[in-house]
């Protein structure tokens, strides 16, 4: 057991947790992969894989038709894929809480990443989502929580953005 | 070739507990076409959503059936939706493609399926089992009385006639949408 803030990745799903989410749908990142495990491991929770980000929208929205609170994870270059999309949870004002982690903006080694993930948040202003940086540990739960509260009593859709720092360098040799 | 209106009021008839989710365009005219319902919720943008939306409506309410009605070229705009309906296994879905290889919104242009890109092949590809072609009216009755056998997803291509009947526009305020669909399962607004 690891002391609250100590280790940001095993703190995500707790709060996720604490905010009555219990839906996921997800694309993978490294950067969510307690997260994603945890969801899988938990028989309360719904775990939905996505093949493409946006896909996710449509699922979250409709969960909560149907009166279930859910939450999106994806990697910065799945936020373009969301743009139009998007639309749908401007117009009906749908809860929307996406976690983003990012690419592109801190000790990049894959240039390809550096266009979207510089653009990611952005990006997700330009289509009315607030976002929520978390470039250190001790951040991490104080802004999830304020989006969740935000997404979920604010009704305001927002991100949390996972920053690169924070995840640290990908290593690159083996 | 089935007519568009006639299927889709086939469908939704003596409907009871059923949730509906439209993809946008002509989809969305015909439902509304077969009488508006605060079960509906009618998609106008998103375009390749309805099929996820439905899911995710199905994963939150497993006691009660979910019919997706959405046209080819919605459908074939989220093909790796099927794939995630699939993996996620909602036994209370349904998705029904009203196919006529066309985009009836944009000029009537064909799509893949016209082409003979085969929807159910895709889907039975993905790992969804129950997938049909369906042709007749009795087609039609066939899976709306299955829409309750808790044996899904399934996943239907309706061949229906290229034409372009009347408009019959649901309403377009998301949140008036949202929140009457929401009321009618006892849910209350945000």
């Amino acid at each position: 057991m690891t002391e609250p803030g100590t280790d940001w990745r095993h703190d995500i799903y707790g709060v996720l947790k604490r905010a009555g989410i219990s839906l996921i749908a997800y694309v993978p990142d490294a950067g969510h992969a307690e997260t994603i495990q945890a969801a899988n491991d938990d028989p309360d929770m719904i775990a939905v894989p996505c093949t493409t980000e946006e896909e996710g929208i449509g699922i979250t929205s409709g969960a909560h038709l149907g009166g279930t609170r859910a939450a999106l994870l994806m990697q910065s270059s799945g936020v373009g894929n969301c743009i139009n999309t998007l639309a749908m949870v401007s117009m009906c004002r749908f809860p929307f809480l996406t976690l983003v982690t990012m690419r592109g903006e801190w000790a990049e080694f894959n240039p390809w990443q550096n266009p979207m993930g510089q653009a990611t948040e952005a990006a997700l202003s330009l289509m009315g989502v607030q976002c929520f940086r978390a470039d250190r540990p001790a951040d991490v739960v104080p802004q999830t929580e304020a989006a969740a509260d935000m997404v979920f009593n604010g009704d305001q859709a927002c991100a949390v953005i996972l920053g690169q720092r924070l995840i640290g360098r990908k290593s690159w040799t083996k | 070739m089935l007519d568009r209106r006639d299927t889709v009021a086939r469908l939704l008839q003596d409907r009871g507990d059923l949730l509906v989710v439209t993809g946008l365009g002509s989809p969305s005219w015909d439902a509304m076409a077969a009488g508006d319902h605060d079960s509906n919720f009618y998609l106008w943008a998103a375009m390749g959503s309805a099929a996820m939306t439905g899911l995710g409506l199905a994963l939150a309410r497993p006691d009660r059936p979910v019919l997706v009605i959405t046209g080819d070229g919605e459908q074939l705009m989220g093909l790796g939706g099927l794939a995630t309906v699939s993996v996620a296994r909602p036994r209370n879905l349904t998705i029904a493609v009203l196919n006529n290889g066309r985009y009836g919104e944009t000029g009537m242009q064909a799509s893949h399926t016209a082409h003979g890109v085969a929807l159910t092949r895709v889907a039975a590809g993905c790992g969804i089992e129950d997938v049909r072609v369906i042709e007749s009216l009795d087609g039609v009755d066939g899976l709306r009385a299955g829409l309750r056998g808790g044996a899904g997803p399934v996943f239907a291509d309706i061949r229906i006639t290229a034409d372009d009947p009347p408009k019959v526009l649901p309403p377009r305020d998301g949140v008036y949408l949202k929140n009457r669909f929401r009321a009618a399962l006892g849910l209350g607004t945000i």
